[in-house]
């Protein structure tokens, strides 16, 4: 399943990541997972919303410079190994992944992995062949 | 196209023989007029007729900004108030401003000399020209408006501020020529890409973009962005505002109005002349003014003299785009580093804005330099390796030029402060 993320470049500044949150929180926009990096002076926040379209068109509007792109989605079961699996699948077909990050939902016994691939067409098509999604 | 060929293409001979002839009238004049030259005659022993040639103008000595705040606000005056018709102020970094005068004669020499530089630049009379530099006490403004309108275009004075408006302008009254300085002008192209704008509905077809020194790729940037052809132009309120040089269209250096100033271009440590085509600090004469005279003004501002002669057939010679002022140059670990080099730089590279900031601080002992750049390529935005290889060709491309390390910060686009006149860049927190 391929999913779409918006990414936020966002410098290390006081205060830019609760801008970032309140402009989606006013726009009434649910966040299904968000991720940010410790660097030096910048970050990329990265985030699935409900509502995509309208999270970037508050963003946009709240002066941030956004970018739409896809990942591929994984739901495996929430236990021990559930990653592993995937990796072992990717690794054996030679895809380089960029980064991942992933999200479980409390009541659920499902979890989602979030893969960004060098090759996203070439890993969407193994992870098919491979059953995973 | 010329606004007085026989002036602008006369032969050197001739120029020469009109420069000596004026120097030594303008020399006098300041001696019997200006309190403030008695004086620096007297104490450095001249008198007018030792200036025989026009190398004697070597025999006087400089003129200073200091001297101009100094004899604050009037000292340097060759006429009464009775006869001064305008009086103008460029903004002190510190304490008083610099006043300077002038008579009605000024004012219309002052207009002549504009008339030539916006006519080199292309303008006509059919063209609208929108002046979006601050009115007021900045000569900037004032000094454009009136060559605009002695070549007789339609001048909208729309001064600086309120980018929006200016925009609405452009469009709506359909100007075919912007004047501002080359920041705003930056700034205007990037709020008609923020509004949504198409620059093709616009009429706008020609920039003259002065006040401010700027590198080549900065006026390509601008061309970028307002598809428009972009010039440069010169000059200080010292000698008289904008209006001592500019470019014509074959934009290979500023023509200065050389039967109105006379230029060297020395050594700003020994103040012995360089050679055509190395670079030294430019020191102006004015050969025709009467309100306030001006005799070996040094600008601080670092250029050189184009050897050869320009396509354009003007004769007057050219100076090269401005490396800045001395008073611009930063020193960092010892080398000598100007703001204009560090944009070059930026400008260069397509996936950064044209906004700059620069600041310089010591840390234990050690200069510091930190440029501060836009992220204008959104392309790059979901990626930490293709960020992170943006700014090392950031550093690689500055440590060529400069030949020094600088920390470089990258930034969300439209995050750095914009300008709507003179930008200041450049913050120097080292204590000395």
């Amino acid at each position: 399943m391929l999913v779409n993320q918006i990414a936020v470049f966002l410098e290390n500044r006081a205060g830019r990541l609760l801008s970032l949150s309140k402009a989606l929180s006013d726009a009434k926009i649910d966040l299904v997972s968000l991720n940010i990096a410790d660097t030096s002076d910048f970050g990329i926040v990265r985030m699935i919303t409900s509502d995509n379209e309208k999270a970037m068109q508050a963003l946009k509007e709240a002066g941030f410079v956004v970018k739409e792109n896809e990942l591929i989605g994984i739901e495996v079961d929430d236990v021990p190994g559930g990653l592993t699996k995937v990796l072992e699948g990717l690794a054996s077909s030679d895809i380089d992944i960029e980064y991942l990050y992933s999200y479980a939902k409390s009541n659920s016994a499902k979890a989602t992995i979030l893969v960004k691939a060098a090759d996203l067409e070439k890993a969407n098509k193994t992870l098919k062949e491979l059953k995973f999604i | 196209m010329f606004y007085d060929e026989k002036i602008e293409t006369m032969s050197r001979a001739e120029l020469n023989e009109l420069q000596l002839e004026r120097l030594k009238k303008a020399v006098k004049y300041a001696y019997e007029n200006s309190a403030f030259y008695t004086k620096m005659f007297d104490n450095a022993k001249i008198k007018p007729e030792d200036i025989k040639s026009l190398d004697d103008l070597r025999k006087i000595p400089f003129t200073v900004k200091s001297d101009l705040r100094d004899n604050y606000p009037f000292g340097l005056n060759a006429v009464p108030m009775d006869g001064i018709a305008r009086i103008h102020a460029s903004s002190g970094t510190s304490g008083k401003p610099t006043v300077v005068t002038y008579t009605k004669n000024d004012l219309e020499m002052w207009s002549e000399c504009m008339a030539r530089i916006v006519t080199m630049a292309g303008v006509t009379s059919k063209d609208v020209v929108q002046i979006s530099f601050g009115y007021g006490l900045f000569t900037g403004a004032l000094g454009l408006h009136q060559g605009m309108e002695k070549v007789g275009a339609a001048v909208i004075p729309a001064s600086s501020g309120n980018t929006e408006r200016q925009v609405m302008l452009l469009k709506d009254l359909g100007a075919t020529v912007l004047v501002a300085t080359p920041s705003y002008a930056l700034y205007i192209g990037e709020m008609i890409e923020k509004l949504g704008l198409d620059i093709k509905d616009f009429k706008l077809r020609l920039g003259l973009f002065g006040s401010e020194a700027s590198s080549v790729e900065m006026h390509k940037e601008i061309e970028k962005k307002l598809n428009i052809v972009s010039t440069d132009n010169y000059g200080l309120s010292e000698i008289i505002g904008p209006g001592v040089a500019g470019e014509c269209s074959y934009k290979d250096g500023l023509h200065v109005n050389e039967d109105y100033f006379l230029i060297e271009i020395l050594d700003p440590k020994t103040f012995e002349p360089v050679p055509d085509g190395e670079y030294g600090e430019l020191v102006i004469t004015a050969l025709c003014k009467e309100a306030m005279p001006i005799l070996r003004y040094r600008t601080k501002d670092i250029t050189r003299i184009i050897p050869g002669i320009c396509k354009c057939g003007r004769t007057f010679r050219r100076l090269d785009k401005f490396q800045g002022r001395t008073d611009d140059m930063l020193v960092i670990r010892g080398v000598n580093v100007f703001p204009s080099q560090i944009e070059g730089v930026l400008m260069e590279i397509p996936e950064v804005g044209g906004q700059y900031e620069i600041v310089v601080t010591r840390e234990n002992y050690m200069d510091k330099l930190e440029v501060s750049v836009e992220v204008a390529d959104s392309e790059l935005l979901d990626n930490y390796g293709k960020l992170e290889a943006l700014r090392s060709k950031i550093k690689h491309n500055l440590k060529t030029v400069l030949q020094i390390e600088a920390v470089v910060k990258l930034v969300e686009p439209l995050s750095l402060k914009r300008y709507e006149g003179k930008a200041k860049r450049v913050t120097d927190l080292r204590k000395f």
